[in-house]
């Protein structure tokens, strides 16, 4: 996905956009309104992360204005300030949603699933390998035409697998990825949901294959 | 709320107790000087027709055959009769003898002289009579004579008369007082009414409302009026300045937060051994502690904050919840826990702040959502009969049997959580909410298994 | 029954104890006497007895001592000599005005008196419970045809038409000697000139003078008189009822009305016994058959509204005006030209 962070804390902004890198994302960085305005002029986001409190003005008339405009792009507000108080405003404004600092960043990967599901947005495709289509928006595994609906974390784990066929992923990675840092578990948790997905795969050409001493990787029959 | 001022007499009172001291005193000049011209009327009257009854007998002398004779007027003593039922005597004397009437009817201490009638009021038989002397000079056989005739009636016809109109000042005073009275409590009421109008109007205002009053007063009120504009002047900032700070607060507490949060997050990723990455799991979960606390207890400032000048608007509670279940709904995935709202057909409302509300019940779904085992549900029910119930049931660990009124006090949390993030503050900020409602929060274990079931409870309004 | 009970007792005592000159003096003693009632009254014992029994009736507790004597004896009495009663009842209504006036009478009031009309009472003190017309008594033997005049003013037509059929045979009250024949010569003075012209005529045609009513009719009975004048209504009535012979004649350009007054001596020693009398008197009207017994008129308003000839004399001082000596003097003078023709 390809997101537009507005933020003018630096240091917050360069630690925000190396976390969603590793992610896989691409992220534009505007540390003013009228730089994120000129990056809105020359490309398209899947997604805007918007502080409200800007050296140049606050974040609400920028969100005023992208409404006026009616630009598709979901916006995602970060705020620092108290939530009670802000939070009917933003959602007035037009804001999809909006998350306090400091965030969890699986927290907010779900958000921006859930906003981008809301909104039917085009980065959000059903993943095909062999027989198998996992569908994110849908939060469904077809076999052959036999639809199962998945749990939250068995689809984050399938996601991962499906995005990178072949790759063999560690289990401390798998934890990042499904785990929040909240969440109090061990690697053998990843252990029990590789056998929940495994048992979802049963029947199909895919499988979860454990590399000894390294992780997991998914693999294609033929 | 409480009146805040004890009241120590009354403007208005002393006002209408004044006004009513001067009109009691009116009533009774009234009633005196009414009284004394009556009075002085009646015995003029009196005084009147004793002289016209003296001069007729007067008239009536005559001289004959060297003596002086007197043939008594019929009118002269019936027309005394005719107003009233006195009793009347008379005697005439010629040079110092009676030459008819009563002997004995004392002559006038003050001797009338032929154009000067004396009038006298002293006591006879029994009772106090007016009198009044008439002289003349009759000539007697060349002679003159003279000769002086007194007419004299009791009182008690005018006493009859002073007391009827005694009766009737008493009435027009008493008259007077009730109807001066009256306007009086009229008087003292509408020189206060600009006052009540500002009351009324100070009152009607919302609790966010602080302009100043700009209203026409009356000239002595306008400093009052500027005193209190000043006042709420100063208010106004104060309030601003608490928001802002809070607002401020947070964003100076949360920002630096999130950028360690956001680099521990990013150096976690790239560690490799175990200890280290456990090291920078633990720091996250500090960072994520101390935010959180730091998110309860400015939540908690403002709840402070805003309960003191509760908002009366009216809440959609089925659409709150509704949002506080979309709201948490992606956080609550994460945990594969599901957060369910169960509204009922009909729209529920109240009055109240919205702010308020959607923090009491967000912080204990939140919490509900935190102690929910995987797999679960947290269920969020509105229901409206007696009471207006917001019911928040999880499948928890529950409190373990903690004392659950313990909990709404500040910081305080059960025994058996200290392996989850939390301040302690959510309860309390719920339960002050409901309390600035008017209402109470319920903790009870859940009805069906384990878990817990913190209630929201409202009275209708 | 009550009457088996009574004994007439004529009181040595009072004789004997009083200066002023006494006609009768009777008791009606109580079965059980709880009261006692003194009452000096003009009143004959046989008009007013049958209303002292049933006082009695009423108020068995009550011995009543009844003493009659002349209206000058009266007044003389009570005025002069200070004579101890309770009530004193006369028909000489300025006597009684003076008594009133001088503060002999004590103040008195009730529901009773208070339902007498104004006219009937002065100064809460003299009540009047009678109402006796006073009339021209005509024997049947003056007017064959029977044309009888009703107007002083025809009386004198008929005077100067037939003076020779009259002379000696009209009578009235010698005024010099009747207080209650004073009253009514200078009521009617009062009233009316044509009373002078009437006195004039007939003092020519040798009008016989009298002391009482009871005279004149009786010599009306017996034929010597044809006309009595100014004779009281009540007694010729009930001489009437009795024997006849004579018309009574109310005259209709104005007849006075002599009021027979009651009043409670200031130093009436029995004030409820008292109280009660002037009560039992003032509702007189609602006992016809003491009214019928007494031949007493009792008080009636509706009765004088409807004839505007009946005058009732007025109680007040007025009334003082002829007891004034040099007044009275100075009429009895003019009296007696006009009725002896001297």
């Amino acid at each position: 996905m390809r997101f537009l962070l507005i933020e003018d804390n630096a240091s917050l902004a360069g630690a925000v956009v190396e976390r969603l890198q590793m992610d896989g994302h691409a992220v534009d960085h505007a540390d003013t309104l009228d730089a994120a305005r000129a990056c809105i002029a020359v490309a398209d986001y899947d997604l805007i992360l918007l502080d409200i409190m800007l050296p140049d003005g606050d974040g609400r008339s920028f969100l005023e204005a992208h409404r006026q405009a009616e630009k598709q792009t979901p916006v995602i507000v970060t705020t620092a300030r108290s939530e009670v108080s802000d939070r009917v405003g933003l959602l007035d404004l037009g804001a999809d949603d909006y998350i306090t600092k400091p965030f969890d960043f699986s927290e907010l990967e779900a958000r921006c699933r859930a906003v981008l599901r809301r909104r039917g947005g085009a980065a959000v495709n059903s993943v095909t390998v062999a027989d198998a289509v996992l569908d994110s928006a849908a939060g469904e595994l077809r076999i052959g035409g036999e639809a199962q609906t998945l749990r939250n974390r068995e689809l984050r784990l399938l996601e991962v697998f499906f995005a990178a066929p072949g790759q063999v992923f560690s289990k401390s990675y798998l934890m990042d990825r499904m785990f929040s840092f909240s969440d109090e578990v061990n690697e053998n948790a990843i252990e029990v949901y590789v056998g929940r997905i495994r048992r979802r795969l049963e029947g199909a050409q895919v499988r979860i294959e454990t590399v000894r001493g390294l992780g997991y990787r998914l693999v294609a029959d033929r | 709320m409480s009146a805040g001022a004890a009241a120590k007499g009354s403007i208005r009172r002393r006002l209408f107790l004044q006004l009513a001291a001067i009109a009691a005193l009116l009533s009774v000049l009234l009633f005196l000087v009414m009284r004394a011209v009556a009075a002085s009327a009646a015995e003029d009257t009196q005084d009147g027709i004793l002289a016209a009854s003296a001069t007729s007998i007067a008239d009536a002398l005559r001289s004959e055959e060297g003596s002086i004779t007197l043939d008594l007027p019929y009118s002269a003593l019936s027309m005394l009769g005719t107003i009233n039922e006195d009793r009347v005597f008379y005697r005439v004397v010629v040079n110092g003898e009676t030459l008819t009437g009563y002997d004995d009817l004392p002559p006038p201490e003050d001797a009338p002289t032929l154009s000067r009638n004396t009038f006298s009021t002293f006591e006879y038989r029994g009772d106090e009579v007016r009198m009044v002397s008439v002289a003349r000079v009759v000539s007697t056989g060349g002679a003159p004579s003279n000769v002086q005739i007194s007419v004299a009636q009791t009182r008690l016809g005018l006493q009859a008369i002073s007391q009827r109109i005694s009766a009737i000042a008493t009435a027009a005073g008493i008259g007077f007082f009730v109807v001066a009275t009256a306007l009086s409590l009229w008087a003292a009421q509408s020189a206060l009414s600009p006052l009540e109008r500002m009351t009324a109007s100070v009152t009607r205002r919302g609790p966010g409302d602080l302009r100043p009053f700009e209203t026409e007063t009356p000239a002595e009120l306008v400093p009052f009026v500027a005193a209190l504009n000043s006042f709420i002047a100063r208010l106004r900032a104060s309030l601003q300045r608490s928001e802002d700070l809070i607002a401020e607060a947070a964003h100076r507490v949360r920002t630096p937060l999130a950028t360690v949060r956001a680099k521990a997050e990013v150096t976690h990723r790239k560690l490799n051994k175990p200890e280290h990455r456990q090291t920078m799991r633990e720091m996250i979960r500090a960072i994520d502690e101390s935010s959180r606390s730091a998110g309860q207890l400015l939540d908690h400032a403002m709840v402070t904050f805003r309960s003191d000048s509760l908002s009366e608007e009216v809440v959609d509670l089925s659409e709150m919840v509704q949002d506080t279940c979309d709201r948490l709904s992606p956080a609550a995935g994460l945990k594969d826990v599901s957060v369910l709202a169960r509204v009922p057909d009909l729209p529920v409302t109240m009055k109240g702040d919205w702010v308020l509300l959607q923090s009491a019940l967000q912080n204990i779904v939140d919490n509900a959502i935190k102690y929910s085992p995987e797999d679960t549900t947290v269920e969020v029910a509105l229901s409206a009969g007696e009471t207006i119930r917001l019911a928040v049931t999880d499948a928890g660990r529950g409190f373990g049997g903690a004392d659950v009124e313990a909990l709404k006090g500040r910081f305080a949390r059960g025994r058996n959580v200290d392996d989850i993030v939390g301040s302690g503050l959510g309860l309390t900020i719920a339960d002050e909410v409901a309390r600035a409602h008017g209402g109470r929060l319920e903790i009870a274990a859940n009805r069906n298994g384990g878990g817990a079931c913190v209630t929201l409870v409202f009275p209708l309004s | 029954m009550r009457h088996a009970c009574l004994s007439l007792v004529l009181s040595l005592w009072a004789a004997v104890a009083l200066a002023f000159e006494i006609e009768a003096d009777l008791t009606y003693p109580a079965e059980v006497e709880t009261g006692v009632l003194t009452i000096l009254s003009t009143a004959d014992r046989e008009a007013f007895e049958p209303i002292l029994l049933a006082f009695q009736a009423d108020n068995p507790g009550v011995t009543i001592r009844y003493t009659i004597a002349s209206t000058a004896e009266a007044m003389k009495a009570v005025a002069d000599e200070g004579a101890r009663f309770d009530l004193v009842i006369s028909s000489a209504m300025d006597l009684q005005t003076k008594l009133a006036n001088d503060g002999f009478a004590a103040t008195y009031r009730s529901a009773a008196t208070d339902a007498l009309p104004d006219w009937a009472r002065w100064r809460n003190q003299l009540f009047a419970f009678t109402q006796e017309p006073v009339v021209l008594i005509v024997s049947d033997d003056a007017f064959p045809d029977g044309e009888v005049p009703a107007t002083r003013n025809a009386l004198i037509e008929v005077l100067r038409d037939q003076p020779e059929r009259f002379r000696g045979k009209i009578g009235t009250y010698d005024v010099r000697e009747s207080g209650f024949g004073y009253l009514l010569a200078t009521q009617d003075a009062r009233a009316s000139e044509n009373s002078w012209r009437l006195l004039e005529i007939m003092g020519r045609l040798d009008t016989r003078l009298y002391c009482c009513s009871g005279d004149m009719l009786r010599d009306i009975r017996s034929g010597d008189l044809l006309l009595a004048y100014n004779v009281l209504g009540s007694y010729a009535a009930a001489q009437q009822a009795e024997a006849g012979g004579f018309r009574i004649v109310e005259m209709e350009d104005f007849s006075n009305i002599m009021l027979r007054t009651v009043m409670i001596l200031n130093g009436a020693e029995n004030r409820e016994e008292s109280a009660a009398m002037v009560d039992f008197l003032a509702r007189l009207g609602g006992r016809p058959d003491l009214v019928r017994a007494s031949g007493l008129p009792a008080i009636d308003d509706a009765a004088l509204r409807d004839n505007v000839a009946l005058r009732p004399i007025r109680l007040g001082p007025g009334l003082l005006v002829f007891l004034d000596r040099l007044k009275r003097r100075t009429f009895l003078r003019n009296w007696e030209a006009s009725i002896t023709q001297e």
